[in-house]
């Protein structure tokens, strides 16, 4: 990963005496594909509006390429943004549109049309020039708003819940477009989504953000392999979250029963939390499992079933390509490397945060 | 979406103002035409619209233009600032203010020029509030400035309202997407603001310029009897000289005017909102 290129020093801000971010600081390295994730209300716009300079924080700085642009115009920076529901100028043609940023530059006639072609191009819209916005569907108006960004030739593109207003195969579509149209411009593109699916798709790096705070950062990978709490677990996929008792290490008590695990350094007999993925639950025979339980639901997924197991006392989520019917005895078996041990939540923010899960 | 099965059902529905519109609009509308294109004595006859070319009636229909302009103008420059400023506030703030805007359309029209009359009469309450400062009186009734303003104060709303509802359906990442794109607050202005609301700004003087220009109240409260508006003497023909046959005639030449200036309108802009 390359060099710092924004950096977000103890950036705070709130509306109406409401807190949206606290004392958030954020490194985003030079040409990576970095997602702010959270729920709605968690500061993620909120932050990518302070880089756009579209919002100013109450407090801290913003650092772009080793200058503070804390408070700099937004005409005056030198990233773009895609907004949500693309934002597109309905009085003007499609060429008209991207054409905006170079002829407030005044760049002569022919670098314009050139420039007009190749995002066209980039964006797989050619032959759209004279159209009008309101002509073209959602995705089509996406991609122009996209291209109309990109003309400017900005380091960073900042992508506003860009796929929001898109049904389901074109954002998937897009997801593809967006990873391509990145490798092929070489520059930094900040996402913000709600979408953890989109998260984990796109990004080089995920930066997962719950009421003000960022909870945890990192590649996709260890996002969804190693949550850091029960927060980053819950809102990156399924999982199943318990309390539990870590007895020594690389030994925890889930449900009065012990699983081998491969977490240390968590003390002897102290409540954690922990997290199975649904997919790494496994059903055998009643037998062969370290604990054993009924199968009380059944739901086909496509791909694979999705089966509630209850067992000592808790209702496991489990997914599996192979089908236990309703009723069926069936043992639980979890592989050491998938049981995640977290932190039980110390402060009354972090609990604030686990009992809105 | 398809309201209705057939085009029967569709003409059912549409009766009950397909009946007023023949009553109320199209016989009045056919009579006023009727009687301008005929004489005394019923023969055909272009005399009453050519009228328009004597030296009284010409002047009258130029001031006419000339006060319906300045007001529709003023209008625009009073209406566009505030428009701005209220499509820019949070919606609860803006409710109020936008209500106290239209609050003067609560009360009658009548009541509100003729309340400018005692205003602004020679003894009237402002020249009584200056005296007792000490301060010279002012002039102004039964002047064309007087009728300007009458104009202004009672045809104001009708441009707020469509200059405010274009812009406050301009989505704010639009104007943010302009100065994200380079543009600094002017260009903003000058290239989306001003161009996306003009389907406001056309039906705002639309709203303005066609009442001020048929206006015979505002101009009989304010301008006296010196200052004749074409709305005046059309209003003469009919309940002073009784010649309704002239009136008419001039009527029609007014609707022409109001014509051409909705055509025009309408060509400039787009969208096409009037027709």
């Amino acid at each position: 990963m390359g060099k710092s290129l924004i950096t977000l020093e103890h950036i705070s801000k709130s509306y109406d005496g409401q807190l949206i971010l606290d004392d958030l600081n954020l490194d985003i390295h030079e040409n990576s594909f970095v997602t702010l994730l959270g729920p709605s209300g968690c500061g993620k716009t909120t932050t990518l509006r302070i880089i756009g300079g579209f919002e100013k924080p109450d407090q801290g700085r913003v650092v772009f390429d080793g200058q503070d642009i804390t408070s700099l115009a937004p005409n005056k920076r030198q990233l773009n943004t895609v907004f949500q529901k693309y934002a597109l100028f309905t009085h003007m043609s499609i060429e008209e549109n991207i054409a905006f940023g170079l002829k407030i530059k005044n760049k002569p006639d022919s670098y314009i049309k050139d420039k007009i072609r190749y995002a066209l191009k980039l964006v797989n819209l050619e032959g759209f020039e004279k159209r009008m916005p309101d002509s073209l569907s959602g995705g089509q108006q996406q991609r122009i708003a996209i291209a109309r960004a990109i003309v400017n030739e900005p380091k960073v593109l900042l992508l506003d819940e860009p796929l929001g207003a898109l049904d389901l195969k074109m954002r998937q579509d897009m997801q593809y477009e967006l990873k391509r149209l990145k490798e092929e411009l070489g520059i930094t593109f900040i996402y913000v989504t709600h979408d953890q699916e989109e998260a984990l798709t796109m990004s080089d790096h995920i930066v997962v953000m719950n009421q003000g705070y960022i909870q945890q950062e990192g590649s996709p990978e260890t996002i969804y392999n190693e949550p850091e709490n029960a927060f980053v677990a819950d809102f990156i996929g399924d999982s199943n979250i318990i309390r539990a008792t870590m007895v020594r290490d690389e030994l925890v008590d889930i449900l009065g029963t012990k699983f081998a695990c491969v977490d240390k350094g968590f003390g002897e007999n102290k409540p954690v939390d922990v997290v199975i993925r649904p997919e790494d639950v496994e059903l055998v025979a009643p037998s062969e499992g370290t604990i054993s339980g009924v199968v009380t639901d059944l739901t086909f997924k496509g791909v694979h079933y999705e089966m509630d197991v209850e067992a000592c006392g808790y209702e496991w989520l489990v997914h599996s390509t192979r089908l236990s019917e309703v009723g069926t005895k069936v043992g639980i078996k979890v592989d050491p490397f998938n049981i995640q041990i977290m932190n039980v939540p110390v402060s009354e923010d972090e609990e604030a945060i686990s009992e809105t899960i | 979406m398809k309201l209705f099965k057939n085009a029967k059902s569709a003409f059912l529905m549409a009766s009950p103002y397909l009946a007023w519109a023949v009553i109320f609009i199209v016989v009045p509308l056919a009579m006023v035409i009727y009687y301008g294109v005929t004489d005394a004595s019923g023969a055909f006859t272009f005399d009453n619209i050519a009228r328009i070319s004597e030296s009284g009636y010409f002047k009258a229909l130029c001031r006419s233009i000339a006060l319906a302009f300045i007001s529709t103008v003023i209008c625009f420059l009073l209406a566009y600032p505030l428009g701005m400023i209220l499509a820019s506030m949070k919606l609860t703030r803006n409710t109020y203010l936008v209500t106290l805007f239209i609050l003067p359309m609560w009360m009658n029209f009548l009541l509100r020029t003729l309340t400018w009359m005692t205003l602004l009469e020679g003894k009237g309450v402002i020249n009584t509030v200056l005296e007792f400062l000490h301060l010279p009186t002012i002039n102004i009734i039964n002047t064309s400035g007087a009728i300007v303003l009458g104009m202004v104060y009672n045809f104001l709303p009708f441009m707020i309202l469509p200059i405010y509802n274009s812009l406050s359906r301009i989505d704010d990442n639009v104007i943010n997407a302009a100065r994200d794109l380079g543009a600094d607050s002017v260009q903003t202005f000058l290239r989306i603001t001003l161009p996306l609301s003009v389907p406001g700004i056309i039906s705002g003087i639309t709203m303005v310029f066609i009442p001020a220009l048929t206006t015979f109240a505002i101009s009989t409260m304010l301008g006296g009897s010196k200052i004749l508006l074409i709305g005046n003497i059309i209003e003469q023909q009919f309940t002073l000289v009784y010649d309704w046959h002239l009136g008419s005639g001039l009527s029609i030449v007014l609707m022409i005017f109001i014509l051409l200036n909705m055509i025009i309108e309408s060509i400039s802009d787009k969208e096409g909102g009037i027709f």
